[in-house]
C-alpha cells in the first residue's frame, strides 16, 4: 500500500518541479520576447535613407564683406528652393503644380535647413563652391526603403503613392539615394520629422536630471542612515521615520510627480519642465532605496571596528566618519547604482512636473527646458508616424543596455568588496 | 549694479567659508601658545567649527532668498497690475503677470507700452533683489566668520561643538522622510479640499460616472463634468486582478523552485536574469503593451471570433503582470528562505517527502511573509502608471470584462495634468481628489504588508 502511495507522492514533486520549470521559462522567454521584438523593431533606425545632391553654393551672397558668414543673409537665401531645384533635375517630366508637390514629399522637410547648417559647418571662402551633400529622404521613402511600409495595401491607403515609389526607386537605382548610417539620431534633439529627431537632447537631459538626484540624494541619505544607525535614541521620533522610510520606498512614483507638481512648481515657483525640478523629485522617489541600503551597508560592518576606534578614544562622530562610513562605502555606492538606474528609467513623475513638453534645443543649464529618454521614448511611441516607432526601439535598447550595465556594475561592485568579517 | 547670479554667490559663500576654516585653524595654535595652553581639540576642528557656522546659516538664507524672493516681487507686481486696474478678475491679472514676466526675460515681444514699462521695472526689481540676495549672503558668511573665528578660544572644545552642529545636520537629513510624507499628505489634501469644495465629496467617492469634460468658456454648451470615481477604481482593479492572475502563481512557483530545487548554479543564473526583468524601465513594457501585445491579444481575440478592445484591460493587465513577476519572486525567494531549516528537516526526517513538507510545512510557516509580499505587488500594480498611460483606455466605463478598454486612476492623473491646464480649475483639482485616494490606498496596502512581513519576521528569530 505504501509503495502505491510513494508513486502518487513522488509524482506530486515532479509536478511542483515541474511547475517551477515552466514559469520559470515563461518569465525568461518573456523577456527574451520582450527585447527580441523591441530588437526587431528597433534596428533598422541604425540607418536612414539619404540622398546625395550636388549644388553649387555662390558664398558671395552669404558673407559679408569680412568673409565671415553672415547669419541674416544664410537665414533669408532659399536654401529648400536650391534643394528642390536640384531634385527636379533628376526628374524634368514633372512639370504639374501637384505632381512637384508629390515629388518634394519624398525629401525631408528639414533638408533645406539641413543644408544651411552643413554650409555653415564647412565655413567656406567667398566664391562659388560645388558642394556634394547627403541630405535626408523623407520618412516615408525611408520606411519604404527599408521594407517596413507594405505596398500590397491599396495605394489610397498608403503613406506613399506609387509615383512617389518609381521616383525613389530611380534615385536608388542612379546610386543617388542610398541607407547610411543614421548619424542624425545620436546628434541632435527631437523634431517634428522622425528623420532629423535624435536622441541626444533626452539623453542630456537625463543626464542633468541624474546629476541633480545624485547630489539631493546621496548625501541626505548617508546622513540620514549614519543618524538612524549611530546616533537616533530608540523613541517614538526614529521609529516614525522608519515607518516614514519604509513606505516611501513603497509610494506611487506618479504621487511624487504630485507632490512635486503641487510643491516645487506651485509653492515655490520653480520653472517648469527644468531638470532641477525634475532632480530634486526622483531625489525624493530615490531617497528611501538608498537610505535602506546604506542602513544595510553600515549594519553589516563589525561592531568591533567601531568599537575598536571608541576603545582608542575616538568620539562616536570619529568612529563613524573614520572608521565605519570608509568600509560601507562599497555598499552605499551599490545601493546609489541602483536607485539611479530606477530614477533613470522612471517617466510618469517627469509626466507631472511638465518634462514631457516637445522640445527641439538640447538643454545647456539645469532651469531649461529639457525632457529625459524614458520621457523621449513615450511620445515617440505615442506619435503617429511610423519612423518614430523604430526610433522609440532604438532609444530603448539603448536605454536598457545602459540600465542593465548600470545593474551589472552594481553586482561586480558588490561582488568585488563583498568582505567576509 | 552688478549682476550676481546664484552659481557667483554659491562660489563665493563657499570661498569665504574656506578661508576662515584655514584662517581659524592656523590663528588657533598662535592663540594657544599665547595663553601657554594646548588646544583642547585639533585645529581643524575649529577650522570646521568656522567653515560650518559661516556657511550653514548664509546657505539657507541664500536658499530662501532664490526661492521666497522672486515669488515676493511677483505678488508684488501682482498688486501693482491689480491697483491700475481695480475691474480685473484674478486671472486676467495673472495672465498680464506672466506676460510682464515673459517680456522681461525677451521670450516674447512686448505688446503695448504699459506692458513694456512694467516690465522694466520687473526686471529692475528682480536685479535688485538678486544683488541684495548676493550682498547679504556675503555678509552674513563673513560677519558671523570673523566672529565665530575671533572669539574661538584654545579652552574650549571645538570638536564637542562641532560634533553636536553635525549631528543636528544628520538628524535633520534623517527627518526628511517624515517632511516628504507630511508634504505628499498635505499638498494632496490641500489641493483635494479645494476640489471637494468645488464638488460633493460623496458624489466623487460614490459616482458612477466619470466624465472630466468641463467647459472651457462660460458660455460654451457642454456637460457640467460628473466626477465619480468607482468606474475609474473599477477599472483599476480589474487591470490589477488581471496582473495579479499572471503574476502570482508565476512568481510564486518561481521562487519555490529557486528556493527548494534549483542547483546554487541555476540561482546564479536565473536570479540575476530575473532581476533584468525588474529593472526595465515601466516605459519599455508599455511600449510592449501597447505596440505588440495589444494587437496580438485582438488577433486572437479576432480568430475566435471575440471583439476584443485595440486598448484592452487584458494586454495592460497581463504586461503587468509580467512586470511584476520578479517582484514577487525575489520577495517569497526571501521568505521562503527565511523559514528555518529545521521546520525541513523535521518534516522529512518524518518520512515526508519534498513537495508534502513544502506543502504542508514550508508554505504555511511563510504564508504571512507571501501574503505581504503579495499585497506590496498589488499596492505596485494599483500604482503603476505608464504600461496603463500607453496601453489602457481613456473613457471610463463600468465594466469588468478582460476584452474591453477601461480606465485607472493613474492614467486619468496622468491625461488631467498634462497639457496646459490652469491650476486652479477643477478638472485639475480632481486629479489631486484622484492622488489622494491612490496614496491612502496604497498606503494601506503598504503598512498592512509591512506589519504582516515583520510578524513572520519575529516569529522565526
Amino acid at each position: 500500500m505504501i509503495r502505491k502511495s510513494i508513486k502518487s507522492r513522488r509524482a506530486r514533486e515532479t509536478r511542483l518541479k515541474i511547475y517551477g520549470i515552466t514559469s520559470i521559462c515563461f518569465a525568461l522567454i518573456m523577456l527574451a520576447t520582450l527585447l527580441i521584438s523591441i530588437g526587431l523593431n528597433g534596428y533598422s533606425a541604425l540607418q536612414q535613407a539619404y540622398f546625395k545632391v550636388d549644388i553649387s553654393v555662390n558664398m558671395d551672397k552669404l558673407v559679408d564683406e569680412s568673409g565671415t558668414i553672415n547669419k541674416n543673409k544664410m537665414n533669408l537665401f532659399n536654401w529648400d528652393g536650391l534643394v528642390k531645384s536640384t531634385l527636379r533635375e533628376f526628374f524634368p517630366e514633372v512639370k504639374e503644380r501637384d505632381e512637384k508637390k508629390e515629388l518634394f514629399a519624398i525629401i525631408s522637410a528639414n533638408a533645406g535647413y539641413d543644408l544651411k547648417e552643413i554650409v555653415k559647418k564647412k565655413a567656406l571662402g567667398s566664391g562659388s563652391h560645388t558642394l556634394s551633400v547627403w541630405l535626408h529622404l523623407s520618412d516615408d521613402a525611408d520606411q519604404y526603403l527599408k521594407g517596413r511600409l507594405s505596398i500590397d495595401i491599396p495605394e489610397e491607403d498608403r503613406r506613399i503613392n506609387n509615383k512617389q515609389i518609381a521616383w525613389v526607386n530611380s534615385l536608388v537605382e542612379r546610386d543617388i539615394a542610398k541607407l547610411k548610417f543614421n548619424k542624425t539620431f545620436f546628434t541632435s534633439a527631437d523634431s517634428r520629422e522622425p528623420e532629423s529627431a535624435g536622441i541626444l537632447g533626452s539623453v542630456v537631459g537625463s543626464a542633468l536630471t541624474l546629476f541633480v538626484t545624485v547630489m539631493f540624494a546621496l548625501p541626505l541619505a548617508v546622513m540620514a542612515s549614519i543618524y538612524l544607525e549611530y546616533f537616533a535614541k530608540p523613541g517614538r521620533i526614529t521609529d516614525f521615520i522608519e515607518v516614514n522610510v519604509n513606505n516611501l520606498a513603497a509610494v506611487p512614483s506618479i504621487v511624487f510627480g504630485l507632490l512635486g507638481l503641487s510643491v516645487f512648481l506651485s509653492t515655490f515657483g520653480l520653472p517648469r519642465s527644468a531638470p532641477l525640478v525634475g532632480g530634486l523629485v526622483l531625489g525624493l522617489m530615490t531617497l528611501p532605496t538608498i537610505v535602506i541600503a546604506s542602513r544595510a551597508s553600515i549594519r553589516s560592518i563589525p561592531p568591533s571596528i567601531r568599537e575598536a576606534a571608541l576603545g582608542l578614544g575616538a568620539s562616536k562622530m570619529q568612529a563613524a566618519m573614520h572608521h565605519v562610513l570608509p568600509l560601507a562605502a562599497p555598499g552605499i555606492l551599490t545601493g546609489t547604482i541602483i536607485g539611479m538606474a530606477q530614477a533613470l528609467g522612471e517617466t510618469a513623475p517627469l509626466l507631472m512636473i511638465g518634462m514631457v513638453a516637445f522640445i527641439i534645443d538640447i538643454p545647456t543649464t539645469f532651469t531649461s527646458s529639457a525632457t529625459a529618454m524614458p520621457v523621449q521614448i513615450y511620445m515617440w511611441s505615442d506619435s503617429a508616424e511610423r519612423a518614430f516607432y523604430e526610433r522609440s526601439s532604438l532609444a530603448i535598447l539603448f536605454l536598457v543596455a545602459f540600465l542593465i550595465s548600470m545593474n551589472l556594475l552594481a553586482v561586480m561592485l558588490r561582488k568585488k568588496f563583498e568582505k567576509k568579517w | 549694479m552688478p549682476n550676481l547670479p546664484v552659481s557667483l554667490v554659491f562660489f563665493m559663500l563657499v570661498g569665504i567659508s574656506l578661508f576662515f576654516y584655514f584662517y581659524s585653524k592656523n590663528n588657533i595654535l598662535k592663540k594657544a601658545a599665547f595663553v601657554g595652553q594646548r588646544s583642547k581639540a585639533l585645529p581643524s576642528h575649529y577650522g570646521q567649527q568656522s567653515f560650518l557656522w559661516a556657511f550653514i546659516p548664509s546657505a539657507i538664507i541664500l536658499l530662501f532668498l532664490t526661492i521666497g524672493g522672486p515669488n515676493y516681487i511677483d505678488q508684488l507686481f501682482y498688486n501693482k497690475i491689480q491697483e491700475l486696474n481695480p475691474k480685473l478678475n484674478p486671472s486676467f491679472v495673472s495672465l498680464i503677470l506672466a506676460k510682464v514676466i515673459n517680456v522681461s526675460n525677451g521670450k516674447i515681444a512686448a505688446g503695448d507700452e504699459k506692458i513694456l514699462t512694467l516690465a522694466s521695472d520687473y526686471k529692475a526689481a528682480l536685479d535688485q533683489l538678486y544683488f541684495y540676495r548676493g550682498l547679504v549672503v556675503i555678509l552674513c558668511a563673513a560677519l558671523v566668520g570673523m566672529f565665530v573665528s575671533s572669539l574661538q578660544s584654545p579652552r574650549a572644545n571645538a570638536r564637542e561643538n562641532v560634533e553636536k552642529f553635525i549631528i543636528n545636520i544628520f538628524f535633520v537629513s534623517a527627518v526628511i522622510a517624515i517632511f516628504t510624507t507630511g508634504a505628499i499628505i498635505l499638498s494632496l489634501l490641500f489641493e483635494a479640499l479645494r476640489f471637494f469644495s468645488l464638488y460633493n465629496f460623496f458624489d466623487f467617492i460614490f459616482g458612477l460616472h466619470w466624465a472630466p469634460n468641463v467647459a472651457i468658456r462660460s458660455d460654451q454648451v457642454a456637460a457640467a463634468g460628473s466626477f465619480g470615481m468607482i468606474p475609474v477604481l473599477v477599472g483599476t482593479l480589474l487591470i490589477s486582478f488581471i496582473a495579479m492572475c499572471v503574476a502570482i502563481p508565476i512568481g510564486l512557483f518561481s521562487a519555490i523552485y529557486l528556493a527548494e530545487f534549483a542547483s546554487p548554479r541555476t540561482r546564479d543564473f536565473v536570479k540575476p536574469t530575473l532581476e533584468i526583468l525588474a529593472g526595465i524601465p515601466t516605459v519599455v513594457y508599455g511600449y510592449f503593451a501597447a505596440l505588440t501585445a495589444a494587437p496580438f491579444f485582438r488577433e486572437i481575440g479576432f480568430s475566435l471570433g471575440l471583439d476584443v478592445s485595440s486598448e484592452s484591460a487584458l494586454a495592460a493587465g497581463a504586461v503587468m503582470g509580467i512586470m511584476i513577476i520578479p517582484f514577487i519572486s525575489s520577495l517569497s525567494d526571501d521568505v521562503i528562505r527565511a523559514v528555518p531549516q529545521s521546520l525541513r528537516d523535521g518534516s522529512m526526517g518524518l518520512g515526508a517527502t519534498k513537495a508534502e513538507t513544502i506543502y504542508n510545512v514550508v508554505l504555511p510557516a511563510a504564508v504571512p511573509g507571501l501574503v505581504g509580499a503579495v499585497l506590496l505587488a498589488v499596492s505596485r500594480a494599483i500604482g503603476e502608471t505608464m504600461i496603463v498611460v500607453m496601453a489602457a483606455g481613456l473613457s471610463a466605463s463600468l465594466t469588468v470584462n478582460p476584452l474591453d478598454s477601461v480606465t485607472t486612476v493613474t492614467v486619468q492623473i496622468v491625461s488631467l495634468l498634462t497639457g496646459d491646464t490652469e491650476f486652479d480649475d477643477i478638472k485639475t483639482l480632481s486629479a489631486f481628489g484622484l492622488g489622494l485616494a491612490l496614496f491612502f490606498f496604497t498606503l494601506l496596502l503598504n503598512i498592512f504588508a509591512l506589519s504582516i512581513s515583520r510578524r513572520l519576521a519575529e516569529r522565526y528569530d
